[in-house]
């Protein structure tokens, strides 16, 4: 997993509020056996007409927004499916952060297992963070995970909260199941004490 | 908050379920926690089970993992010679690979026993009362019916379970639904779970647990608490749960994976300590009486978009903030126009199925209203048994010949048109009572229309062609 440290990009606006899985990758696309090569059908229904051309006034398919790395969302971001092939798809297609008032919470755990860093800001944050995306490839907003802030392209810096673990493997790149294997005698003892108290499992 | 609770204080089901199962607990509360049951099916698990192979992984506890293909699967008969999709197929093949391999408890696509991922677990006895279940598919909710722990995660999860058989977990909070008093004639299962989701909204349940409580619950049998805890995401929430009582002895007793002898008295003496504690902390409460439920139906593209079939499709100016421009794009996808009475709206097809709707039960009902009735002309209709043996079940009843005498297709068990992976599907327009649980836009096919609603309601919805009160079909056969 890639480290993320500080992102300094274009940001997309999409104030639709239950921004849903469904419509991030729609289910045709599951059918993959493979985490990459996603980003070509992320927001499909949105993005492209039925005749597979583009669909114009779709926010990413504008010059100015076509390299977007941010999204700023409307309240409950990736509600739906367990599919991690919504951050594969993001992450595929270049967004490496998305922000909202909230998220729905499978998506948000999979983003962190992908570098990918969701962030939660209050409505009146959102709502200046919303405009300042609205101005497109001349503004770029940055992100620093390191700082725990978010600064518009005009200067103005928003702080951000986040759990002191996912910040740590999300700076380091940390792989959650190298973590856990660490922890083999411990689960190894949970089992032994199980096969007395819950033999059944 | 860390998420440990004081010894001797009150707890939730979910408190001593959670603290049941923690391997590990660090400082700021992150947690290892255990998991007894891992179900897998073919389309979130591929790219997991390839992650444990280039790591030179093993699955840790394949005798706790079980595995079955059910979105990708054709419901036709024709399957037996094999998936036409090349895609479909593969992940098909993949799954089979992979459980061979790995040594998984697994029901290939044409063994009786296979069906949708939710249904086979409970109906074979995986899933037991304090148990954490997992599966890498966010109706993993459903078996909460079960005071199990139950959760749907994403592919990087999954593969942290094979590996690990635990995942890294922090506590949600605690929120208690309650239904008090009794349900009224044609109100059922389903209405609940999206009268709940109607009142606390699609993000009303992020960050909590929730345990449903109340009489219409305790009332309501073991099928039709799946299907409340089904859509507890729907609901936003991480798991929804009720506590077990005799009802789920009864149903966990015999299956070919609960414990027998010894064992059994063992388990359901614990099974019995799990409810919730007088005085338990709960960080949310919401209460609905259960006569104030009226048989309801989605109109919109978002499960939150609920009204009781009496009511008329709102206008984008009801709403405030996001909402509106989210109304305004799903009415203009589902093609109605503000005012209209929701019983005036004409439908295409009836779904009857999912992980949601798809027990025998649900069948035994929707037959029910069937009876010596037919589709209204030009509605085509669709029955998919949720598993194979709850298909064996309606055929020795007698259903499925009510269905296709109605008729509808009577199919083989899978996901079906609940999510378009296979040939169920929706054309562009077309506009489906179903019951299933989501009505997302391009859901069950690229332009499809979904207004989700109980067993009853859709099988009264294809007889009369049009979204319709169940309560006035039940009114004429009295």
């Amino acid at each position: 997993m890639d480290k993320f440290t500080t992102l300094t990009g274009i940001a997309a606006p999409m104030p639709l509020v239950n921004i849903d899985t469904d419509m991030i990758i729609p289910k045709q696309f599951l059918k993959t056996i493979h985490r990459s090569g996603l980003g070509k059908n992320l927001f499909d229904e949105m993005r492209f007409n039925p005749d597979g051309t583009e669909v114009p006034d779709f926010v990413l398919n504008q010059p100015a927004w076509r390299d977007s790395q941010i999204i700023v969302a409307g309240d409950n971001f990736g509600c739906g499916s367990s599919r991690e092939h919504a951050p594969w798809a993001l992450l595929d297609f270049g967004i490496r952060c998305v922000i909202s008032t909230s998220f729905a919470d499978i998506f948000y755990n999979n983003c962190f297992k992908n570098g990918i860093l969701p962030i939660v800001m209050p409505p009146e944050v959102v709502e200046v963070l919303m405009e300042d995306a609205r101005k497109g490839a001349n503004a770029r907003m940055t992100v620093d995970l390191e700082n725990l802030t978010v600064t518009t392209s005009d200067g103005q810096s928003f702080p951000f909260e986040l759990d002191p673990f996912r910040r740590h493997c999300l700076l380091n790149g940390l792989d959650d199941i190298g973590l856990t294997m660490e922890k083999a005698p411990s689960i190894d003892a949970y089992e032994t004490q199980m096969a007395q108290s819950r033999p059944w499992v | 908050m860390t998420g440990k609770t004081n010894a001797g204080a009150p707890r939730t089901l979910y408190d001593k379920i959670f603290d049941a199962h923690v391997v590990d607990r660090q400082e700021d509360g992150t947690c290892i926690l255990y998991i007894d049951r891992h179900l897998v099916h073919e389309v979130t698990s591929p790219q997991a089970f390839e992650g444990l192979r280039m790591a030179g992984r093993k699955v840790r506890r394949p005798d706790q993992t079980i595995a079955v293909p059910d979105h990708n699967v054709p419901t036709t008969a024709d399957r037996v010679d094999g998936i036409e999709n090349p895609e479909g197929r593969i992940q098909v093949a993949e799954l089979d690979k992979n459980a061979r391999e790995f040594g998984l408890n697994y029901y290939p696509m044409n063994d009786i026993r296979q069906g949708i991922v939710h249904i086979v677990g409970p109906e074979q006895g995986w899933t037991l009362p304090g148990m954490t279940v997992v599966c890498g598919d966010s109706h993993t909710a459903t078996h909460g019916a079960f005071g199990a722990l139950a959760h749907g995660i994403g592919t990087s999860e999954v593969e942290h379970v094979l590996a690990t058989q635990t995942l890294i977990q922090k506590k949600s909070k605690n929120m208690k639904v309650e239904i008090t008093g009794k349900l009224r004639p044609g109100v059922t299962a389903k209405d609940i779970t999206l009268a709940v989701i109607g009142k606390t909204g699609t993000a009303g349940g992020t960050g909590y647990v929730i345990e449903y409580c109340g009489e219409a619950i305790r009332d309501l049998s073991m099928e039709g608490r799946m299907t409340v805890c089904n859509m507890a995401i729907e609901g936003g929430a991480r798991a929804g749960l009720i506590a077990p009582d005799e009802k789920t002895f009864d149903y966990c007793k015999g299956r070919p994976h609960a414990p027998k002898g010894a064992a059994w008295e063992a388990a359901v003496s614990w099974w019995k300590t799990l409810f919730s504690d007088e005085g338990a902390h709960w960080d949310k409460i919401v209460t609905i009486r259960g006569e104030d439920i009226a048989p309801v139906v989605t109109w919109g593209t978002s499960p939150e978009d609920v009204l009781p079939i009496t009511g008329t499709v709102p206008a984008p100016e009801d709403f405030e903030g996001g909402k509106v421009e989210a109304a305004r794009r799903s009415l203009d996808y589902m093609g109605l126009k503000p005012g209209t009475p929701l019983n005036e709206v004409r439908i295409d097809a009836v779904f009857i199925g999912s992980c949601t709707n798809g027990r025998i039960e649900d069948l035994r009902a929707a037959a029910g209203i069937l009876k010596g009735k037919h589709l209204a002309p030009g509605v085509r209709g669709m029955v998919v048994p949720g598993s194979g043996l709850v298909r064996l079940q309606a055929e020795e009843e007698g259903l499925d010949k009510i269905f296709t005498d109605a008729g509808f297709e009577w199919r083989l068990a899978g996901c079906s048109m609940c999510l378009g992976m296979n040939p169920d599907q929706l054309a562009p327009g077309e506009r489906c009572a179903a019951t299933s649980n989501r009505n997302f836009e391009g859901r069950m096919g690229r332009g499809g229309r979904t207004h989700l609603m109980s067993p009853v309601m859709a099988a009264a919805a294809g007889i009369a062609g049009h979204l319709t009160d169940v309560r006035e079909l039940l009114a004429e056969t009295v």
